[in-house]
């Protein structure tokens, strides 16, 4: 899922301090899983900013797509009337939806961190880089891509230290992992493989996806 | 036979090969590493330059290495690091490398861009340092660059990488290094080595491999120092026995190079080409760890 955290309350401040009516918007989906925009934390924002008319509150099932904000917003529609500031806590994509249904200023109350998976509530982890080619088949279910902060392709640098990476000791060295894995796996073969350089060409921002109809 | 350079034929027809490695001048005046270069000429037969090491911005390696083979005659080895340039820049530097008389190159990966001085640079990882290298093998090989367009005239340089024997663990370290040699790797130098016993393990799971091995020496100039590095420098095994002795040493700085000298006179008939000697800031002790090893008749 995508991974939120909270933006400092004196940012979200600063970006409202022009705002005199405020709705909060969050997310039924990631943040509400990440506890970062769910009914707690908007019930919470709304204390933190009492100095401000909040004129009303909600946690849409999903900010992200178009299609079911558009229906949840319609129920609100009056108190959302009345708000010149949506203040979203869900990832970009909700607050960049929100932007495109309304002609509200929309201020985003989280920071957008990563794709990734969740251990426990509090210890969330990257793990895809959406690179948009993926090669976990080569290397044992685990990717060098997020998870290596070089990217490297062609095994470890030679900074790892206790299995630790160079760049903080306190995270794995992914490449060392993989190694290990797939000795395991008695794929040692595939883990020396040549790996070409990427292509970034397939990644190139902005991604799109819209399916052609059929003729 | 024809050596594309000197350090080339040395390895090819001497017992012992030795380097050197100098760091360009957080400056930019040129004039504040010829003096280095000028200390260690005599001393060894090629010195590395480094490449924005440990991510600090200094003076282009490029230029720095044409000007120390222009003024001082002493022959350099080009390091390039895969950190703050994209594809398109790596192969333009090493055409021009090539256009400006510089015969050898090294290439890495580069330390991560947050360790250095500009922590909140754009890091580039284009391409790793195996990819490069194969970069290197196509253009030299072929005479195409990456995207395959033919090269007028591609470069004809001597390619180095570097090796870490001390990793644990080491297996992935020698699939790395056998990638190297696939793509093109004529020598490699290694980090510090302090451990004579952690080489001659290396050294027989690399005997299927045709490449020259120069062997990392930085004597130790403290006990401090030596702490340091067993704490901060991945591969990096100092002997108990060394740190003690630079405890007790009046002389350390005298006393580090004499135990290099004693590390030198193990690894020397270890099927080792040679050793590359590095003393960050200290083309001095460079000179002098050099003619200590020299003079003691190990080599």
């Amino acid at each position: 899922m995508i991974i939120t955290e909270k933006k400092p309350i004196d940012e979200i401040k600063e970006s409202l301090k022009d705002s005199k009516k405020v709705f909060i918007l969050g997310c039924g989906t990631c943040a509400t899983l990440s506890q970062t925009g769910g009914e707690e934390q908007v019930k919470e924002m709304a204390q933190l900013l009492r100095d401000k008319e909040i004129v009303g509150t909600t946690v849409a099932e999903t900010p992200c797509d178009k299609r079911t904000l558009k229906r949840d917003l319609r129920t609100l529609s009056a108190s959302l009337s009345a708000a010149d500031t949506v203040l979203v806590l869900s990832c970009g994509v909700g607050v960049q939806t929100l932007a495109e249904l309304t002609e509200k200023i929309a201020i985003p109350g989280l920071n957008t961190k990563f794709i990734g998976m969740t251990e426990h509530i509090g210890a969330f982890y990257q793990r895809c880089l959406a690179c948009g080619d993926c090669i976990l088949d080569e290397t044992g279910g685990i990717c060098p891509i997020s998870r290596c902060p070089k990217g490297l392709l062609n095994g470890p640098c030679a900074g790892h230290m206790d299995g630790k990476c160079e760049v903080d000791r306190e995270k794995d060295c992914v490449w060392v992992l993989i190694y290990k894995r797939m000795k395991d796996m008695g794929q040692l073969d595939k883990f020396r493989a040549f790996r070409k350089p990427r292509n970034y060409q397939i990644s190139t921002s902005p991604q799109q996806i819209v399916w052609k109809k059929a003729q | 036979m024809s050596f594309i350079s000197s350090l080339e034929k040395s390895l090819a027809t001497s017992k012992f090969t030795i380097t050197g490695e100098l760091t360009p001048p957080k400056s930019a005046s040129i004039e504040d590493i010829l003096d280095g270069a000028r200390l260690i000429k005599d001393d060894v037969i090629a010195t590395n330059v480094t490449d924005n090491p440990t991510s600090r911005v200094v003076m282009s390696t490029l230029a720095t290495c044409h000007l120390i083979e222009k003024q001082t005659g002493l022959e350099t080895i080009y390091q390039i690091t895969c950190r703050d340039r994209n594809r398109l820049a790596l192969q333009s530097d090493i055409l021009a490398a090539n256009a400006l008389g510089i015969k050898n190159i090294l290439i890495l990966t580069g330390d991560y861009i947050t360790l250095g001085d500009h922590p909140e640079a754009k890091p580039v990882f284009d391409l790793d340092s195996v990819q490069l290298l194969w970069a290197i093998k196509r253009m030299q090989e072929e005479g195409v660059d990456l995207a395959g367009k033919k090269l007028k005239t591609p470069p004809k340089l001597f390619v180095g990488a570097a090796v870490n024997p001390g990793l644990d663990p080491i297996e992935p370290e020698i699939i790395r290094l056998e990638k190297k040699v696939d793509m093109g790797t004529k020598f490699a130098q290694s980090q510090c080595l302090y451990d004579p016993n952690v080489l001659g393990k290396f050294m027989d799971q690399i005997s299927h491999l045709d490449v020259k091995i120069l062997v990392g020496i930085t004597p130790l100039l403290s006990a401090g120092m030596a702490k340091w590095m067993i704490k901060n420098c991945p591969g990096v095994i100092i002997p108990e026995e060394m740190i003690k002795r630079l405890k007790e040493a009046e002389d350390k700085v005298k006393e580090g190079i004499k135990m290099m000298v004693e590390v030198v006179s193990k690894i020397a008939p270890m099927k080792i080409a040679g050793i590359h000697v590095m003393v960050p800031e200290r083309a001095d002790l460079v000179a002098e760890t050099v003619k200590a090893i020299k003079a003691s008749g190990v080599v």
